[in-house]
């Protein structure tokens, strides 16, 4: 098979290295050095500063935290994309542009939107005291801050989807005598699955690691309120560079994760849509 | 089952999508709702289905009131346009669809619903197809797939939106016929919305002619096709040449053409325009009696199976005529030459 004629090879080896050198300079060094500061002194020091009590403790917290955000957002998307995709209701718009709020604001706002709203001196500061119920500077804060943070992405990731896919399947499954929970469990979700696996990945992904709102609200309070970032950024102040990098390697290999399930999601979704198309062609 | 629409009007907004319509579906009956786009048809077909609510006015199946019974309950069959088949089931679990959803009291067996399934499919000539999936079908494949899962939940009454619309022209025909047969060997009410005329011909026992949300004409093929009752239902059935002029006096002055029309004996003048089908036109090389028009042949077409003859008269508008082949072998005109048009049968409509 003859190649299309294209650029000069020599204007292609430059587009490419350009592309590969700037891939390797921001993106695989910073990755290996990571890992490489967290072998620095061996593989038992590595684990050593994993299984240390306090870094049990941030992991665990983060574990927490994520296993709560992500249902939550998982709930709150589906809803709100399903409302918004498939009917016309006032405020519509005003939704649409709530829903980006989180990514519109700095991280670090937010997280002072909590302390404003749940801090001592803050809204319901005195309420919360008089009932003895801690937000800032406790677990529930780290909670609500990552929540708020995380909770445009799976809407945002299936509002496209759901528009996509129109009413008409919805509406043949109510003549067909279906309910409306039938209707979303068998109809509905079972369309828009890869979507919801892709936000919620990508949810998940900033849930862990999510730091200036978090940073805000948590107090810092060693095995008691850190999450992985902060415990990492805890570390580093204090010049235990090895520890630093070495819980860093986990939000490395978390990272890596989600770029592994989010192109497997993306190639399967790929696949589901192709078996479609030949068809609506010769339709 | 009967069906009746007993003055429905609905309203998008501004737009008066379906205007005071009255229709009734005779049970047992194959009805086509035939029109241009944005008549009305589909809506009226909603509303029929409770896909939609009417703003005004009732619909009855066999003479109970519908308006309080929501689409999951009203047994009603819908074919969608574009099929609405669900994309992630097989052939089979689409049609088993309507039998899986409901009530666990009223839900047959998985060997009864497994049976039926594998019945309707035969009935649509797909039970080989039972293990794929939409996206693996043809065109007119899917469409029976949408039939086959309509009929599944035993409806009272079939509805099915513009059913042959995304199809190409020969499965079309093929498609029709064999709904035509399918029809007449289960009888259930049905009424299908179409914007093809020739489909609405062929295929239905009636047919409603909508226009602008307003029904212009009711009735069987050959009645709307040989006695329209206004121009609309004229031009959109059909070809036609139309002579515009006026009416006066029991006569009608229509251009070149003057022909008595006792209908309309005032002496006052009003609009008005004749109408004449394409094969109700005679074409002669002589003056045939008088009451035509001399125009000269543009284009002869003899193809098929009468030769479709393109004029224009003195004044260059355009008329179309048809003749037989015998009848152009006899005329043995020339493209350019003067021929003598006379309409054997004119339909006449004064305005207002």
């Amino acid at each position: 098979m003859r190649r299309a004629p294209t650029e000069p090879l020599a204007v292609r080896a430059a587009l490419l290295a350009v592309a590969v050198g700037f891939l390797a300079v921001f993106l695989v060094l910073p990755l290996v050095a990571v890992f490489a500061q967290a072998l620095e002194k061996g593989f038992a020091a590595y684990v050593t500063a994993l299984r240390e009590p306090d870094a049990g403790a941030a992991i665990r917290l983060t574990l927490l935290t994520a296993a709560i955000a992500v249902p939550l957002n998982l709930v709150f998307g589906l809803a709100a994309s399903w409302a918004i995709a498939k009917f016309d209701f006032p405020g519509k718009g005003t939704l649409l542009t709530f829903i980006d709020l989180p990514f519109a604001v700095s991280p670090v706002i937010s997280g002072m939107i909590f302390v404003l709203l749940f801090g001592r001196q803050g809204l319901l500061g005195p309420f919360l005291g008089a009932h003895d119920v801690k937000v800032i500077f406790a677990v529930p804060g780290i909670v609500l801050a990552t929540v708020f943070v995380t909770f445009p992405f799976v809407a945002r990731e299936l509002i496209p989807v759901m528009q996509a896919l129109g009413n008409e399947e919805e509406e043949a499954a109510r003549v067909l005598g279906a309910g409306g929970w039938q209707i979303f469990f068998r109809i509905t979700l079972p369309n828009v699955k890869w979507g919801v696996l892709y936000g919620v990945i990508l949810c998940n992904a900033r849930a862990m690691g999510e730091f200036g709102a978090v940073s805000v609200v948590s107090g810092h309070i060693r095995g008691l309120t850190n999450t992985i970032p902060l415990h990492v950024e805890i570390l580093y102040n204090e010049y235990n560079f090895q520890a630093a990098f070495a819980v860093a390697s986990l939000l490395a290999c978390l990272a890596l994760v989600t770029l592994l399930a989010k192109s497997v999601v993306e190639w399967r979704s790929q696949q589901a849509s192709r078996r479609e198309e030949p068809a609506r062609e010769a339709a | 089952m009967s069906i009746e629409v007993r003055n429905v009007t609905k309203k998008f907004g501004s737009f008066t999508a379906v205007d005071d319509v009255s229709v009734t579906v005779p049970a047992g009956e194959l009805v086509a709702l035939l029109g241009p786009s944005g008549s009305g048809k589909t809506s009226l077909l909603r509303i029929i289905a409770g896909l939609e609510a009417p703003d005004a006015g009732a619909v009855f199946f066999e003479g109970e009131d519908q308006a309080r019974r929501d689409v999951r309950v009203r047994r009603v069959g819908f074919v969608f346009q574009h099929y609405a088949l669900f994309r992630h089931m097989t052939v089979f679990e689409n049609v088993a669809f309507g039998l899986r959803v409901r009530p666990r009291g009223a839900r047959p067996s998985v060997a009864d619903i497994r049976a039926k399934v594998m019945d309707l499919l035969k009935l649509v000539q797909l039970d080989w197809l039972a293990d794929r999936r939409p996206s693996e079908l043809s065109g007119g494949q899917r469409q029976r797939v949408a039939l086959a899962r309509a009929l599944a939940v035993e409806p009272k009454v079939l509805l099915l939106d513009e059913p042959f619309g995304s199809l190409d022209a020969r499965i079309r025909q093929e498609l029709r016929r064999w709904l035509r047969r399918l029809h007449d060997d289960i009888r259930l009410t049905s009424v299908f919305v179409t914007h093809d005329q020739e489909e609405a011909l062929d295929v239905a026992d009636r047919v409603v002619v909508m226009n602008r949300g307003r029904i212009e004409q009711m009735g069987t093929p050959q009645e709307v096709f040989e006695h329209p009752a206004t121009p609309f239902v004229m031009t959109f059935i059909g070809q036609s040449a139309v002579f515009a002029g006026t009416v006066q006096g029991g006569k009608a002055f229509l251009g070149p053409l003057a022909v008595d029309y006792p209908a309309h004996l005032h002496e006052e003048s009003r609009p008005a325009a004749g109408y004449a089908r394409p094969h109700e036109l005679d074409i002669t090389r002589i003056e045939n009696g008088g009451g035509g028009l001399w125009a000269t042949l543009r284009h002869a077409s003899p193809a098929g199976a009468v030769v479709k003859l393109e004029l224009s008269d003195a004044e260059g508008r355009s008329l179309q005529a048809e003749v037989t082949r015998e009848q152009n072998e006899a005329l043995q005109a020339r493209v350019g030459e003067r021929l003598y048009v006379k309409p054997r049968k004119l339909r006449i409509f004064v305005e207002g």
